[in-house]
């Protein structure tokens, strides 16, 4: 049973495109019974957060390639890609480099 | 132990010597399995946080590069500028006290090479980067369709961050395409011989003259111009306003006739290279430096070769492209990935402005672009080592001139990508000539085939043309696919017409096509180098007289015609 969760859920490089805009977002995990992983909050975030296009940001069970995330500024191929849990007041950084050049 | 027993212990046995014997006994081990083996890629190992930096064996990692290098914060930005410096000094196009145009988009890989470059002059002397900068921003937001206040609010963002860096900078608008002069199409030879020697000899002068004027102060502007941080140019986007609505108006509406997705974008990207190169030239820049990362020039490869671009790889991808002739190319930023770019930027707090572009938000399959993006990057996921080997190849392209154009001048330039003509005026062997012909031929007019001939005076500009309104717009529309490469031709048969391109176009393809037609006519009047005594029989039997004088006269002057 994992307690709820407060984490910091940023996005950057054009993909805040698909969440009107909005770069930062402070959101609460409520608790469930598995703990929280990438996978999960990238369910979530697609429930939640996502307003439009869901199949630019999220591809299958992961992110589009193409789109970097960094969890407290570490790349998460360090730390387990989709399987790293989710600690409280973690930091985590979704960045589009699609987009500009 | 029973014979099924016996026959497992057996061939398990054999199984645990056949592993033990080199590959070359692999096709053996085959037959013992009962099916067909399933085909995976090998699994890349996935480095853990508990691994240290690769590098320095100490600091913790925090990015991982290529297929499983972990690297710390301090290596990952040595290994970074390394790079970049790595780039531009092995290949030996700038020289010291060069200027330098920085094309800057606002997006993170120009952005990354615009700091680059700022950190690398403010070095020591020993490493300082020793040219002379200057920034362009290029306003495109007509073209994407943005509002007028959207436009004004990114402008403002582009500015705060242009005026940070201290270098002279230039803001302007696509519009401006529509007062283009001919000339920006023309191939202008270049001013120095870039040798090796040269460059050498360039760079010990240049430090010996440091030395003798004392050392310290940096590589600045040239004597005579004002100091960077008060020199601002004339922006016409400035306070006052905007590019007039009419130029506007006539950009979006030459954006919007475009059919696919694929043709506005070559077609953007086209007219943004002139508009730059030609800021360069009169400002006196003799370089352009763009942003194109390694993942970037990967996915253009392949595009490219999807356009029919496959004769100008080398130009479109390589490290330097000298089509534009006084103007050169240069792409620094060509060996980092757009990982790295974004860790970079994230990292040590590179600036960037967003802005939309042409192609946000469109699906997978909108254009090629698109397409070849999302399968290169998708591909990279499975196999890591995609966009270098990609990358590696492009590195060995060479830029050879076509078959038969050994010796003099190559041949006509495409109109709009100025590469030289890859189509055989005289093609009737292949579907694609026999097809262009035809299309020419089947133009209703009272033409046979000649291009226009011109009624007033040869010489600049004033290509009027006396005919009909209906016959001079085929005129036109012919005129301008005749000097175009193949993947330009393709392009502009998405626009269902020609008229709302700049005039600048319509301009240089009627001044060219005039040029053909008088070279063609006065061709027999020429005195070629290799001229036999048979000449002067070559003339014309109405009228040997005149072409034995002209020629008697050419050869007492001393000038040909």
């Amino acid at each position: 049973m994992a307690a709820p969760l407060c984490v910091e859920v940023e996005f950057g490089g054009g993909a805040e495109l698909l969440f009107d805009g909005v770069k930062k977002h402070q959101v609460t995990l409520p608790g469930q019974e598995g703990p929280w992983d990438i996978r999960n909050l990238l369910v979530w975030i697609k429930k939640n957060l996502l307003k439009e296009r869901p199949e630019l940001f999220i591809q299958g069970e992961s992110v589009r390639p193409g789109i970097l995330v960094l969890i407290n500024d570490a790349d998460w191929e360090l730390l387990g890609e989709l399987d790293y849990q989710l600690q409280d007041q973690d930091s985590i950084l979704f960045i589009s480099t699609l987009h500009g050049g | 132990m029973t014979a099924p027993a016996l026959r497992n212990v057996i061939s398990a046995r054999r199984l645990s010597i056949i592993a033990d014997l080199p590959c070359t006994s692999m096709c053996q081990a085959g037959e013992d399995y009962s099916g067909p083996v399933q085909r995976e890629p090998p699994p890349v190992p996935r480095p853990g946080r508990e691994q240290k930096c690769v590098k320095c064996a100490e600091g913790l990692p925090v990015v991982v590069i290529r297929a499983g290098d972990a690297f710390c914060r301090d290596c990952f930005k040595t290994f970074y500028v390394h790079k970049f410096r790595a780039m531009l000094g092995k290949n030996r196009l700038i020289f010291p006290g060069e200027k330098v145009l920085l094309a800057w988009s606002g997006g993170p890989s120009s952005s990354s090479m615009v700091w680059q470059v700022l950190e690398g002059l403010s070095q020591d002397s020993a490493k300082r980067l020793r040219f002379v900068p200057g920034i362009i921003y290029v306003d495109e937001g007509a073209a994407c369709g943005q509002s007028l206040k959207d436009r004004v609010k990114t402008l403002a963002e582009v500015k705060l961050i242009l005026q940070k860096t201290g270098f002279p900078w230039h803001v302007v608008a696509l519009e401006e395409v529509f007062s283009l002069p001919p000339s920006v199409l023309g191939c202008a030879s270049p001013e120095s011989a870039g040798t090796e020697e040269a460059y050498k000899t360039a760079v010990d002068s240049f430090l010996q003259q440091q030395h003798v004027l004392g050392g310290e102060g940096y590589a600045g502007p040239v004597q005579g111009e004002d100091p960077p941080h008060l020199f601002h140019s004339q922006d016409p986007l400035g306070m006052a306003g905007f590019p007039g609505a009419a130029q506007t108006e006539a950009l979006s509406k030459l954006f919007d006739s475009i059919k696919t997705l694929t043709a506005k974008e070559e077609l953007l990207q086209t007219l943004r290279t002139h508009l730059i190169v030609h800021v360069a030239r009169t400002h006196g820049y003799c370089k352009v430096m763009t942003g194109e990362s390694c993942t970037r020039l990967a996915i253009k490869l392949m595009t490219n070769l999807a356009l029919g671009r496959g004769a100008f790889l080398a130009w479109d991808t390589g490290f330097s492209d000298e089509r534009h002739g006084d103007v050169v190319l240069v792409r620094p930023m060509r060996d980092h990935t757009l990982k790295e770019v974004a860790f970079y930027n994230h990292l040590f707090g590179v600036p960037s402005v967003f802005t939309p572009a042409i192609d946000t938000k469109a699906p997978e399959k909108a254009s090629i672009h698109r397409l070849m993006e999302a399968f290169i990057l998708r591909l990279q996921t499975l196999f890591p080592s995609t966009v270098s080997t990609v990358y590696r190849t492009s590195e060995k392209l060479v830029k050879a001139p076509r078959e038969g154009c050994v010796t003099g001048p190559t041949g006509p330039n495409c109109l709009l990508c100025m590469c030289t003509l890859d189509i055989d005026t005289a093609d009737s062997a292949t579907a694609f000539g026999a097809q262009s012909s035809s299309h020419l031929s089947q133009m209703p007019s009272a033409k046979t085939g000649v291009p226009t001939p011109p009624c007033c005076d040869t010489g600049e500009g004033q290509a009027q043309s006396c005919h009909g309104g209906v016959g001079r717009r085929v005129d036109v529309q012919a005129c301008i696919i005749e000097q175009l490469c193949y993947s330009c031709r393709v392009n502009m048969k998405d626009l269902p017409s020609l008229d709302p391109l700049p005039p600048y176009v319509l301009a240089e393809a009627q001044l060219r096509s005039q040029r053909a037609w008088v070279s063609q006519e006065i061709q027999e009047y020429l005195i070629t180098d290799d001229g036999e005594e048979e000449e002067g029989s070559r003339a014309e039997p109405g009228d040997p007289q005149s072409c034995k004088a002209i020629k008697k006269e050419g050869e007492n002057i001393g000038i040909g015609l």
